[in-house]
């Protein structure tokens, strides 16, 4: 009785306090805008109100986008704009000069090329893997099962781990002495070469980040598939439907809608691949695991001598690759619609 | 084959337990191995001891060997089972090695020296979950230093999101004005373009604005978020206009009508945006990379990926650092998980 009573009077205190610092807040905030709307009038309150985002968005996000242009434009290693001198199309000279663009040795930036190849293939197999393990998923998940909300929650848990955590758990597991190769040894097998050999290397990039991002996907898709009215499945099982066709006719073609923004957010996603990478591998061996964002940020950031109108002109040659997929999207969203 | 396929498709009104509920049963069995081993790993290895940690094939579980304190000996002494020329064995202490020789006493009898081949002898073990990891890496890591960066970045960060884009987002929604699509549109069209593809533009503005090495750096350029303010915009549009103009016929200031009526009305949308901005800020990595180059303005990740990288790499501190890391999402999911799974599959946020 007394600590129930004691508990209240706490919570009574911590009311009293923290709605005493909002009403004072509140009233500043009252008087300010108060005076401003007499000022401005009615009219323009809802620019005061877009106000601070649009500044925050206009200065940190539009202007730099625009800025962009500029150094895609202008060579040297200055950093500043107004030093840079104009150059033309030269930085995009550089990166499309190949002997043959199937092979990146004979292209004068060749790094890029890596980067490109590295991608494409990275991005095939881990968006085909991704959609299909989400696709199994989601299905699973969406059976009559005890506990749905805690193995939906087991598959979705990694993606709130961040890149670098990811990274570390993986690399902790699958380097020289780690607990794969003793699952190897202990099989009677050799020690595999897991972060040194490059095949090896792209193999676990592609499942860590699939096994990182999928639960995301998984949502996507399960919700999908509950949109799915239960009578359609009803009606199937009274015509004699057997369980391909249903899914076959019924499932796949319905869940079409949510198999798309599925697709093509993991290809956009992929695309951009970084973080988890640049901590896990480093893009190592080599330039085995070298992707494209971490191309732009070594000319950018991390070679010695910063070449920012390469790493602009590589970002502008990709923002257009994403934008194509993101127009792609609202194509086929507005298809069902 | 078919019978493959038919976990594909529900089951009704059926309770025995068929083929397919076992293969649904046995994915998710595999599932939580593979989702959650992976860390459960990570965490069990974080208790190990240096050596431990860079012994092959490794353990499953943390050991640590036993010690005996002797009178006449500063340390402890590690305890070695040891077969004696006999063929008996007994709990011996060591006092030295040398080469391929253990020298032992016996706690019951410490005046007796005797040596053992190292063949001869095996630790003695136990399991221990001991946390000197975490206390020698939080000391050496300055992990208090990166976790209140990560925390004020975090908490600052979403505030100053919430505030801002709600405001954008109460005006792009109840507001006829002139610009009004223009802005939202340029807003929603930048949502194709991702932070990686700006880089370079980005480090300049923030080095002309002075923000370099500065947290601000990292707070304010990602508040204004697109994704939010169209999450919070899309909500606010379903309350009604009449509360707006019955709050106007008495008196309500805009500001009043924004901060009594349209914000404790939009709490729905507001908490999932605040659970998003928690995890995406606490989790960033690219823009505090950029942003931060002197080693005490480090959040955690960056932190975490500089300890990493550094030539003497000390795993069993890596990993009690990840830990720690990783832990506050884990308890916010924990306690949120509903929330939050059902935040992303209405919203398609992440």
């Amino acid at each position: 009785m007394t600590v129930q009573s004691r508990g209240k009077s706490i919570k009574d205190i911590y009311d009293q306090v923290s709605s005493g610092i909002l009403n004072f807040f509140v009233s500043i905030f009252d008087f300010i805008f108060g005076t401003l709307q007499r000022w401005i009038g009615i009219k323009g309150m809802p620019y005061v109100f877009v106000l601070p985002n649009l500044l925050i968005f206009g200065i940190f996000i539009l202007f730099p986008m625009l800025l962009n242009f500029v150094y895609a434009f202008t060579g040297g290693t200055n950093f500043f704009p107004d030093q840079r001198p104009w150059v033309g199309t030269a930085n995009f000279d550089q990166l499309m000069t190949c002997e043959s663009f199937l092979d990146p040795n004979t292209c004068r930036e060749d790094l890029f090329w890596r980067a490109i190849f590295n991608t494409a293939g990275y991005v095939v197999f881990q968006v085909a893997l991704m959609v299909l393990a989400a696709l199994i998923t989601a299905v699973v998940l969406n059976r009559k099962i005890k506990a749905r909300g805690f193995f939906r929650s087991v598959y979705f848990y990694p993606v709130l781990l961040s890149p670098i955590v990811v990274a570390l758990i993986w690399k902790w597991i699958l380097q020289e002495n780690g607990l794969f190769n003793g699952i190897l040894v202990a099989l009677g097998s050799d020690k595999a070469p897991f972060l040194v050999d490059a095949q090896w290397a792209r193999f676990w990039v592609v499942i860590i980040s699939v096994w990182a991002f999928m639960g995301f996907y998984t949502l996507i898709l399960l919700a999908g598939l509950q949109a799915i009215p239960a009578d359609l499945y009803e009606a199937a099982s009274i015509d004699g439907a057997n369980n391909w066709q249903t899914f076959s006719k019924i499932t796949l073609p319905l869940l079409m809608p949510s198999m798309i923004v599925v697709l093509v957010l993991s290809l956009i996603r992929a695309v951009q691949i970084f973080d988890v990478v640049f901590a896990f591998t480093g893009g190592g061996p080599g330039t085995a695991t070298m992707y494209l964002v971490q191309y732009i940020y070594s000319k950018g950031f991390a070679s010695p001598s910063r070449q920012f109108g390469l790493a602009a002109a590589a970002s502008l040659i990709m923002a257009g690759v994403l934008i194509f997929l993101t127009l792609i999207q609202q194509f086929a969203q507005k298809e069902e619609a | 084959m078919g019978k493959v396929l038919r976990f594909l498709t529900r089951t009704r009104g059926t309770d025995k337990l068929h083929i397919t509920d076992m293969l649904t049963y046995l994915y998710l069995s595999l599932g939580v191995i593979v989702m959650f081993g992976p860390v459960l790993w990570l965490v069990l290895s974080s208790f190990k001891t240096s050596a431990e940690v860079v012994k092959f094939p490794p353990r499953l579980l943390p050991y640590r060997q036993e010690t005996i304190a002797i009178e006449g000996y500063d340390d402890p002494l590690p305890i070695y089972l040891v077969t004696l020329d006999d063929g008996s064995t007994a709990e011996l202490a060591q006092i030295r090695r040398i080469g391929l020789e253990r020298q032992l006493i016996d706690p019951n009898n410490p005046g007796e020296i005797i040596k053992a081949r190292l063949e001869a002898t095996e630790p003695v073990e136990f399991v221990s979950f001991n946390l000197d990891n975490y206390i020698e890496g939080v000391e050496s890591f300055t992990f208090v230093r990166y976790l209140r960066n990560s925390v004020v970045v975090t908490i600052f960060a979403t505030l100053l999101t919430l505030l801002v884009n709600s405001m954008a987002a109460f005006a792009l929604s109840k507001y006829q004005f002139r610009g009004r699509t223009t802005i939202f549109l340029i807003m929603i069209s930048t949502l194709m373009v991702p932070l990686s593809v700006v880089l370079v533009p980005v480090f300049l503005v923030i080095t002309k604005v002075g923000w370099n090495n500065n947290l601000l750096g990292v707070i304010v350029p990602g508040a204004a978020t697109p994704t939010g303010m169209f999450l919070l915009r899309q909500y606010m549009l379903t309350i009604p206009d009449e509360l707006l103009d019955a709050a106007r016929i008495d008196g309500a200031s805009e500001w009043r009508i924004y901060s009594q009526i349209i914000l404790p009305l939009a709490k729905p949308a507001l908490a999932v945006l605040t659970i998003f901005s928690v995890m995406w800020r606490w989790n960033d990595f690219l823009w505090p990379l950029i942003v931060l180059s002197r080693s005490e303005m480090f959040t955690l990740q960056v932190g975490l990926n500089s300890f990493q990288g550094e030539l003497n790499v000390q795993w069993h501190l890596i990993l009690a650092m990840t830990v720690l890391t990783l832990l506050p999402i884990t308890v916010v999911f924990a306690f949120l998980q509903k929330n939050i799974t059902t935040g992303i599959a209405t919203t398609g946020l992440k």
